[in-house]
């Protein structure tokens, strides 16, 4: 056991002290950083500018000012600015001195009539505001005509009482059901590019000892098992390690900006409040994912003979991880899909789909438990698998096609 | 005690790598392992270390079975070189040394020694992919011998080495064999296995095709060379019985004789034809039988 703990250690430190490694992590870190204040860095870049208005009043009862106050209202980055003439405004538009201009007139069926004109019209946002204010302009207008009460203007507005209840006793309700999305989303993302990035690295790290033949010394004093599973190992710590940093500055950056976690961004995400029995189950699942992803990358890498072979030979695995992932896209919309159910009890989609449906939906915990447990199973059999492909295959050199390799290297390590 | 081979074939599908091999290889000694190439060297140094099982037959150290609970008794040089290329020469030999059981602080110590006798201390703080290949040649048989082994399997240890270089490799072998170390070796150059090993075996088509103590395989060889020089024409001596090959060279000739008996006939033929300046009797050279067995194998 003791060359098990020399190999995972000197499989962690070297990898530590790669550049690359130091690289990709420093820029992950600023990514997380920047992600994680997103609201603070929009708001910079966002505050400095007050969008110009026009408005040409042409209902005749002198609206401007009321209606100024209303947009002020609605969005105080509009300036609201009276013009008569429209030849004008319509040069300052399209010399992009103003936004646009809103035209605004009277109209028999429906009381007021406004006409917005910009030389873009794909940014909604102000278009929407004009006509919120707009909007209650003409409620206000419309209630003085009619002579009622500001209570009756409540009364009027106040939409009914509206609840969706699932009644299934294991469905989350609609807005569990958004929030759990955001943070799922975001997990699957995590897990999809833990496992895809360091199984790759562990094929890379077989396939350089090999193709650079230090391997024949490494097998001649370390069993290929004790060689493989130590280097899985070591990687999954280096993998622990990149991810405690990236959560930690993530948190930190988080936390910080607290007051507006529930506002904006944020909220989508639903990491408000956190549930901490999702952050769990996805750091079993990955964990379990990139055991089994692992081991076969291990296994792949191990029959090539050149380290250009890598990215072909473990293409395959690759197209794996990618499927898993896609279907988990398409359940995160309907995750009590039966296709979804199905899936997430074969092994090598369950580390994703059993996640989003633990994350989504209340799965009983003996669905959860087969799941992991066939995971498992399936890992373990692969290892004792894969350890025999490793020990023949790293003696093997020559032409890398995928199956006749593995068949090969089978019958190389064969006792008989 | 010493490494036994006991009637070891290893086949890869059809295909036979090594055919019934049967030797002893005595301890505290050299064994030189020599072989065309695909004659089945590797196969057989993989199958003493255990990394292939052969098909039939079984190989003991000691009589036991290697395996890696020994690993810490066995060095080995590959063939095929090999070391991390990014890694600088201390980390690379410190975690060899450390898989063969030895710890950071002798390692350390130890790889200083060689380093220092090797006339190259500078090296420490190299990545291998910067020293030349004579230069990680010296590396790696440090790396394969630094745990002081008790059986070292060395595979073409000198191919590629300058002369002076090929020296200092082969003074420091000699000293770890002086110091009791088991020694297998292979090799092309039958120089250093007849400098260096008191046994040997040479290998054809996964064969032994000669096996046993260098003085008896050459007596046993029977056959001896015989160089004459004389100030008259040899030609005669071209189809003289008993000489089965001539050579002519600028100065005389070579011939190669089937016995001592036929070596007294021609010099009893040649004093009364002149003066002879030179008359020889010599042992045959290990090329020669190498040439002879693995030539004869080949027709």
């Amino acid at each position: 056991m003791n060359k098990f703990w020399i190999v995972l250690s000197h499989t962690y430190i070297s990898k530590l002290k790669t550049k690359s490694f130091i690289i990709t992590t420093v820029i992950m870190m600023a990514l997380v950083l920047i992600l994680s204040n997103m609201t603070n860095i929009l708001k910079a870049f966002g505050s400095d500018e007050q969008e110009q208005v026009a408005v040409i009043d042409q209902t005749g009862d002198h609206l401007f000012d009321s209606y100024k106050a209303e947009v002020e209202a609605v969005n105080d980055e509009i300036t609201i600015i009276a013009s008569q003439d429209e030849g004008n405004v319509e040069k300052k538009v399209t010399d992009e001195e103003i936004r646009g201009y809103l035209l605004l007139e009277k109209d028999v069926n429906y009381g007021l009539k406004g006409t917005y004109k910009a030389n873009q019209i794909s940014d909604s946002l102000i278009s929407n505001d004009l006509f919120l204010a707009l909007s209650h302009l003409k409620s206000k207008r419309t209630a003085s005509e009619l002579n009622l009460t500001d209570q009756q203007i409540v009364q009027l507005n106040t939409p009914p009482a509206y609840e969706t209840i699932a009644l299934a006793e294991n469905a989350k309700s609609e807005e569990d059901l958004n929030q759990a999305r955001g943070l799922v989303y975001v997990l699957l993302f995590v897990i999809y590019f833990g496992v895809l990035m360091y199984a790759t690295m562990i094929a890379m790290e077989v396939a350089t000892e090999k193709t650079s033949r230090v391997m024949e010394i490494l097998i001649s004093s370390v069993s290929p098992i004790t060689q493989m599973f130590a280097k899985i190992l070591g990687v999954a710590l280096l993998s622990l390690t990149q991810m405690i940093l990236f959560f930690g500055v993530g948190y930190v950056s988080i936390k910080r900006n607290l007051t507006d976690m529930n506002e904006g961004f944020f909220a989508i995400f639903g990491f408000g409040n956190t549930n901490i029995s999702t952050i769990i189950y996805a750091i079993i699942f990955a964990m379990l994912g990139y055991l089994l992803y692992a081991t076969l990358a291990a296994c792949l890498g191990s029959v090539v003979s050149k380290i250009e072979d890598v990215q072909q030979m473990i293409s395959p695995m690759t197209m794996l991880v990618v499927i898993a992932f896609l279907i988990a896209m398409f359940g995160l919309g309907n995750p009590s899909a039966s296709y979804i159910t199905i899936t997430s009890f074969i092994p090598f989609f369950s580390p994703m789909i059993m996640f989003l449906r633990v994350g989504m939906l209340n799965v009983p915990f003996w669905e959860i438990a087969i799941s992991i447990g066939l995971l498992i199973a399936t890992i373990i059999l692969l290892g004792i698998v894969g350890a025999r492909i490793y020990r023949g295959g790293v003696l093997m050199y020559g032409s890398s096609k995928s199956l006749k390799s593995i068949k090969s290297a089978l019958q190389l390590s064969k006792k008989k | 005690m010493a490494l036994q081979i006991k009637g070891v074939t290893k086949k890869f599908g059809e295909f036979t790598a090594v055919n019934n091999l049967n030797f002893t290889i005595p301890e505290k000694e050299m064994f030189g392992f020599l072989g065309g190439n695909g004659a089945g060297k590797t196969t057989t140094f993989r199958m003493i270390l255990g990394l292939l099982d052969p098909t039939e037959g079984e190989i003991v150290w000691n009589g036991n079975k290697i395996d890696y609970a020994s690993s810490s008794l066995i060095g080995y040089l590959p063939e095929e070189r090999g070391l991390y290329p990014k890694l600088k020469v201390r980390d690379q030999i410190v975690y060899l040394a450390r898989l063969r059981g030895m710890n950071k602080g002798k390692a350390l110590k130890e790889l200083e020694y060689w380093l220092d006798r090797f006339k190259v201390p500078e090296y420490i703080d190299k990545r291998v992919e910067e020293l030349s290949k004579g230069n990680q040649q010296k590396i790696q048989l440090i790396a394969s011998m630094i745990h002081k082994p008790e059986l070292l399997i060395l595979d073409e240890p000198f191919s590629g080495l300058d002369p002076v270089n090929v020296e200092m490799l082969k003074d420091a072998v000699i000293d770890l064999r002086d110091s009791g170390t088991t020694i297998v070796f292979s090799s092309h150059r039958m120089e250093h296995v007849e400098e260096m090993c008191e046994h040997l075996c040479i290998m054809h088509k996964g064969s032994p095709v000669v096996e046993g103590k260098l003085k008896e395989i050459k007596r046993s060889f029977g056959k001896k060379n015989v160089s004459i020089r004389a100030d008259f024409d040899l030609s005669f001596l071209d189809s003289y019985p008993g000489v089965t090959k001539v050579k002519t060279t600028m100065e005389g000739k070579i011939l190669q004789v089937t016995g001592e008996d036929v070596a007294a006939s021609i010099i009893r033929d040649l004093v009364p034809k002149g003066f002879v300046r030179k008359f020889e009797l010599e042992e045959p050279s290990l090329t020669d039988i190498f040439i002879e067995k693995v030539g004869a194998a080949y027709e």
